[in-house]
């Protein structure tokens, strides 16, 4: 929000005389030049969050219509096997992706702290899936995945001819390939936080425990690895931020199947809204993931802003 | 940091590297592996594929996929490969790229040294923007085009990732020119330049740093974008990455895996191609972007 503009004019620049056009332009200026995105954030975020808030209290199905409906899409969309269906995958992908990444994470950043030679490019090479589309991610584990040709007839050629790994096709594992590969892309860039982390500790702490006859696990374990709690913090942040809205990665690996067994929140609101002409039920399915997005969210934006805060 | 040499025997500390270098090198192999068998999928021929093993090199290699790939495959009704798309995706990737990192340093510049009352207040609600899962944004946004004319359009795309890239871009100036002491604008005020003055000639040649991580930021995350292409652009309009998941899920006659590898690579080059020569900065704006995930 805006202050009210006019009265806004810096007053040390205005001075007792009249101002010419060419110095009160100047004075307008800064407004000016963050007028239109002032303008785009109000209609298209703020504006938009309403209109689909608006969306999920009405009727709309395959065309939006304005007739007030209650929560009755809310009704109807918590008495959804598949939004539920939904909601456990998110759970359940949420909590593996962002251990495993975490897990993975922390322990090549502590591996890769020791003097390593070749640091830098074992770090690019941990770090390059990030650079990659969770489209191109979800195609190339798709193909590995696969049953009749990926990794299971790989393993069975080496002699193990019982060997099954058809995750990819049966509903009930399905959505942990989709862990497997999110893991994959993100947790170098985990890596990459917690070793940045990592270079910030204080040597002198560390010497002080080493002369106090500490061993190397120890320390870690109860020296640096707690100093780590803001990587931990912003690192869970964005992980669970990825996984809310793990929708590419989902529709490129598994489309959601087999049947809906691993959809997710984000590819449920594109089905019903884009493709089963369920308006209603899509914005207030949208609405949800806004709500979880919050939840997890605000404490962070919160702390972020106080710490970020100039002077 | 810890140095261990001091505090444990020489023997044990030595087996210790080495396992520390072979897990390490271990996991080198984890991360290359898919981009290993992608490329030596896509240098195949099928009959190769079946017969072979899934981490075997080609028994001949041939480049056929990949030209197939390029222009040939068939993706929707037209069968004239992922050249298409490819350009597609340059022709909204690179103006959105610019207009949203020339409105991000504006606005950064504004927001940190000129700032006014309620900036603050700005900053944060743009911030949001970084924040919210565009689910909630995507019916009123069809819509929007939709009336706008643009829906289905190069245009359209450009619009949709202008506006929802600025609140990132705006991040990464704002929190740059924090660090740049307000005397210097100050002095340059008292010695008569204005708003535009200061800003091209003492801000912006400090920028370059922070030009290059939004530049770079908003390339991959544009490029590699899928949501937004595949609601808003349909058929010939679509971006490469919503025309490499219609290819692989076409379920219609031979599944050819060597040409849905080499679609995946063509779609993958151009933001590998920055991680590999921009490795640098691309840590750098994941680290201070990240929240979009």
């Amino acid at each position: 929000m805006l202050a009210s503009p006019p009265s806004a004019v810096d007053d040390t620049v205005r001075k007792p005389c009249r101002l010419s056009l060419s110095d009160r332009i100047e004075t307008w200026l800064p407004k000016i030049i963050l007028a239109p995105t002032f303008v785009v954030t109000l209609l298209f975020i703020y504006g938009f969050i309403l209109w689909t808030g608006c969306l999920s209290f009405t009727t709309s199905r395959m065309l939006p219509n304005y007739e007030f409906a209650g929560l009755s899409q809310y009704h109807a969309l918590f008495a959804n096997e598949r939004w539920w269906v939904a909601l456990k995958n998110l759970a359940l992908f949420g909590g593996l992706f962002i251990a495993g990444c975490l897990a993975i994470g922390l322990s090549l950043a502590i591996l890769l702290d020791q003097k390593i030679r070749g640091e830098g490019f074992i770090r690019s090479v941990y770090l390059y899936p990030m650079a990659l589309s969770f489209v191109v991610t979800g195609t190339a584990w798709k193909w590995m995945l696969n049953p009749g040709l990926g990794i299971e007839k790989l393993v069975r050629d080496f002699g193990f001819h019982n060997f099954t790994f058809d995750w990819l096709t049966n509903s009930e594992l399905s959505i942990y390939t989709v862990v497997i590969a999110g893991v994959w892309q993100s947790s170098g860039f985990i890596m990459a936080m917690f070793l940045a982390g990592l270079r910030g500790v204080d040597d002198s702490i560390i010497k002080a425990a080493q002369v106090d006859g500490a061993s190397l696990p120890v320390i870690y374990w109860r020296i640096i690895i707690p100093s780590l709690r803001p990587v931990f913090f912003s690192a869970f942040m964005i992980l669970s931020h990825i996984a809310i809205k793990s929708f590419d990665l989902v529709m490129a690996l598994t489309g959601g199947g087999p049947g809906f067994s691993s959809d997710t929140p984000a590819t449920f609101m594109y089905t019903f809204s884009f493709t089963r002409n369920q308006i209603g039920m899509g914005a207030a399915s949208a609405m949800m993931m806004l709500m979880i997005v919050a939840a997890v969210v605000v404490p962070f934006l919160y702390s972020e802003l106080r710490s970020s805060r100039r002077g | 940091m810890a140095d261990s040499s001091n505090t444990q025997t020489q023997g044990s500390s030595r087996f210790g590297r080495y396992l520390i270098y072979t897990l390490l090198g271990l996991v080198c192999l984890y991360y290359l592996m898919p981009l290993f068998i992608m490329l030596s999928t896509s240098l195949k021929t099928l009959d190769d594929i079946r017969t072979g093993s899934l981490v075997s090199l080609p028994a001949h290699v041939t480049f056929q996929p990949w030209l197939d790939a390029w222009s040939k495959a068939c993706i929707g009704v037209r069968c004239e490969g992922m050249s298409v798309y490819f350009w597609n995706s340059f022709r909204f990737v690179v103006p959105a790229v610019l207009i949203s990192t020339l409105a991000g340093a504006f606005n950064g510049y504004v927001l940190t040294l000129w700032r006014f009352r309620g900036s603050d207040i700005f900053f944060s609600a743009l911030m949001i923007g970084c924040f919210i899962p565009f689910q909630v944004i995507l019916l009123p946004m069809a819509r929007t085009l939709g009336e706008l004319g643009i829906f289905n359009t190069i245009s359209g795309l450009i619009f949709v990732h202008v506006v929802y890239g600025v609140s990132f871009t705006t991040l990464f100036f704002r929190n740059y020119y924090v660090t740049i002491p307000d005397e210097l604008v100050k002095a340059a005020r008292i010695d008569g330049a204005g708003f535009l003055r200061i800003f091209w000639r003492i801000i912006l040649p400090i920028s370059t740093p922070i030009v290059v991580v939004s530049i770079i930021w908003q390339f991959t995350q544009i490029w590699n974008d899928f949501l937004f292409g595949v609601v808003f652009s349909s058929g010939d309009h679509q971006p490469v990455t919503v025309a490499l998941n219609n290819l692989v899920n076409t379920s219609t006659g031979v599944i050819g895996y060597n040409v849905d590898m080499a679609a995946a690579i063509i779609a993958a080059l151009p933001t590998l191609f920055i991680y590999i020569v921009a490795g640098k900065y691309f840590v750098r704006g994941l680290t201070a972007g990240s929240v979009k995930g």
